[in-house]
């Protein structure tokens, strides 16, 4: 019965647009036929939306279910953890442990530490690597040669080279030697002195700087010739060109990198410990560090409250990058 | 003055409106007023100019691009010389590293550095051995069979969190750049401050978690989060938001299933940087050495990384050609897949 009057509503509703090519007027009237297309539509789109939602949850589940074991619900349970006086001791103590850790003498300095070698370190790779990029872009033979080169050390385990930094920056190695030899320098003990930042900042752009450089190469070489061409006809010169032109090509990239370099400054713990141990000076004593100190420690509720700091900085960090780098984008391609 | 030659202008632009022919004047060029041999000197002086001009400009071109060579070429030197060495070093006998580099190992166990003041002796870097040996791989591969238990501990730790990230990633990226929406958003920036977060926040969740689990100190505490760690998430979204819509569409007028879409589209297209991220993950957690210092106590399933970290001067005999062991997987993997990780990575960032 249901049948019969669909087909004849169609039949109508066929005429109607038969009708309706001729006079111009509105597919259907009838008030019941358009409620009822209505609820086809959104029955059939509630259908796609769910079947949207089941694909992306499927899709998504694996690695959903992990992160959520390894990752969200411990960083739940470490944020409860520091609102309590010990990981057995459930008593709420509020701020106490935050505190703890932002009056702490060694979290201050480390926290120092890292800022500063962050705030050096990354900017350094960045202008490093364009300077490189662009050198190795304007022409060099053999440039692709250079490339691989330059990109070796990133893939160089930290573990392995460790005994060669030593046998050239330890107090008897071979730079003290060297600068003895050509300068008459009285030695120093490189990771033991006010330089130690120095040699830390050289290692993370010896291993660095071929990775970002390469993704400046990529960006370089994909900006259109007829750009820089045409700007040249009218008159701008190779530094206009560069600020007006490249860098607007390459300020996606720039950002990319920034959030790279910054990854990565923070695994320079790897090289600090292996090349320093458990305290090194004071001087190098880095956030990691700290973590690390405490956590054999067994202070759970000073090291959660230390890493929720660290994750809400963290967290700031990142999204003001993410916030500049939207802004940008929409410029590019806007 | 100026009223007369207004005048003259004016009446000029008035005859030119009522086109009126007027004689035009002649104004002999500088060329026409040259007689033969005047052009034949001028040719020759304005050839032998712009000659000069040109080969001036090479020279520059050239000085300047021999300055960045020079750059380049140091910079490559400072980059291969640490592996250089090290390889280098590890075909030298016990003997030789002793006594080249024992002075140095002195300094480094603290209490003597007072001593050492003393001590003259530098370390000579020898550029060739004495005497090639294979001396070192030999007390290394045969002596003591714990390194190579070490070695294999490295791989049978990372070969399964990259295969399992891998395959983890391909499905979550796929999910994010394929099924977009306002709320979904926020789950993936939450995925990307997970990849950002430095190791040392989430070392006590991993740790707590294993504890839970009862998988502390067995590699599970270590296998696990890697594979489920969103570093290879993010930049794979990126790669898979670029598959145009219309190739997905077309499959789907063609019949394909999702999963067919998945595995005939979207993974074959991001083919560069799986293998990239494959790469990248590959050194990353090859590298690793603070996971294994926390989650792995036991020193027996302790990874080559941390050996290599612990080598004091008994050891150092052995310690080159145990780390030159440790950097060939590596290097051969970058050797072989060097294209695919300069074209995954860079076309991440260039978007």
């Amino acid at each position: 019965m249901a049948d019969k009057k669909k087909k004849e509503k169609k039949k109508q509703d066929e005429g109607s647009v038969k009708a309706g090519a001729a006079q111009v007027a509105p597919l259907t009237t009838d008030p019941d036929l358009l409620a009822r297309k209505k609820a086809d539509k959104k029955r059939l789109h509630r259908r796609r939306s769910i079947k949207d939602w089941a694909m992306f949850t499927g899709y998504l589940t694996p690695s959903l279910v992990g992160v959520l074991i390894f990752f969200f619900l411990p960083l739940l349970m470490i944020l409860k953890i520091s609102f309590q006086r010990s990981s057995t001791n459930a008593e709420f103590v509020g701020f106490t442990n935050y505190e703890r850790v932002l009056t702490n003498d060694a979290f201050k300095e480390a926290a120092k530490n890292t800022m500063i070698f962050a705030g050096i370190a990354v900017p350094l790779a960045v202008i490093l690597a364009l300077v490189m990029a662009i050198l190795l872009n304007s022409g060099l033979p053999g440039q692709s040669k250079f490339r691989s080169i330059l990109l070796n050390p990133m893939m160089v385990p930290v573990a392995s080279v460790v005994l060669i930094w030593q046998v050239f920056f330890s107090y008897n190695g071979v730079m003290n030697g060297w600068l003895y030899e050509f300068f008459e320098l009285d030695k120093i003990d490189w990771l033991k002195s006010d330089y130690a930042m120095v040699v830390i900042l050289a290692l993370f752009l010896w291993k660095n700087l071929g990775y970002n450089m390469v993704l400046f190469l990529a960006a370089l070489n994909s900006i259109d010739e007829e750009i820089l061409e045409s700007a040249m006809m009218d008159g701008a010169n190779s530094v206009v060109r560069f600020f007006r032109i490249k860098m607007y090509f390459l300020a996606p990239t720039l950002f990319f990198v920034a959030i790279m370099s910054l990854i990565n400054s923070f695994k320079i713990f790897r090289e600090v410990y292996l090349l320093t141990g458990d305290y090194p000076r004071h001087n190098l004593y880095m956030l990691q560090h700290f973590m690390n100190n405490s956590f054999t420690n067994l202070d759970y509720s000073k090291l959660s409250a230390g890493a929720m700091v660290m994750c809400v900085v963290m967290i700031a960090i990142v999204g003001l990058l993410f916030f500049l780098e939207a802004k940008f984008d929409s410029d590019v391609e806007g | 003055m100026e009223e007369n030659l207004y005048q003259q202008r004016k009446d000029e632009a008035s005859r030119a409106r009522r086109k009126v022919q007027t004689t035009y004047v002649h104004q002999p060029s500088f060329f026409e007023k040259m007689d033969e041999k005047e052009r034949e000197e001028f040719f020759a002086r304005e050839k032998k100019r712009s000659e000069r001009a040109l080969r001036a400009r090479f020279i520059r071109n050239r000085i300047s691009i021999g300055f960045g060579f020079l750059i380049a070429l140091a910079a490559s030197i400072l980059a291969i010389v640490p592996v250089f060495y090290t390889f280098i070093n590890s075909f030298m006998s016990s003997a030789e590293i002793s006594s080249n580099y024992g002075v140095i190992f002195q300094s480094l166990s603290g209490h003597v550095q007072q001593g050492a003041t003393y001590l003259a002796s530098t370390p000579t870097l020898t550029m060739v051995p004495q005497r090639v040996t294979f001396e070192q791989y030999a007390n290394l591969l045969f002596m003591s069979p714990t390194y190579l238990f070490k070695f294999w501990n490295s791989i049978i730790l990372v070969v399964p969190i990259v295969v399992g990230q891998m395959i983890a990633s391909c499905l979550a990226a796929y999910s994010f750049a394929r099924y977009r929406k306002k709320r979904r958003e926020v789950l993936f920036f939450s995925y990307i401050i997970l990849m950002l977060m430095p190791f040392q926040v989430t070392l006590v969740p991993n740790y707590m978690i294993a504890d839970q689990l009862g998988i502390l100190n067995t590699r599970w505490a270590i296998i696990l989060p890697g594979i489920f760690s969103t570093f290879a998430i993010y930049l794979l979204t990126k790669y898979m938001r670029q598959i145009p819509i219309a190739y997905i569409e077309a499959t789907k007028l063609d019949g394909a299933t999702e999963w067919q879409i998945f595995t005939r589209i979207a993974v074959p297209m991001c083919k560069n940087a799986i293998f990239a991220l494959s790469i990248l993950l590959f050194i990353d957690y090859w590298n690793m050495v603070e996971q294994p210092l926390v989650l792995l106590t036991d020193v027996s399933k302790q990874p080559m990384s941390v050996f290599l970290s612990q080598i004091n001067e008994a050891e150092i005999g052995i310690a080159f050609a145990a780390s030159a062991l440790y950097m060939i997987p590596p290097l051969l993997i970058f050797l072989w897949g060097e294209d695919y990780l300069v074209e995954g990575i860079s076309r991440a960032g260039v978007k």
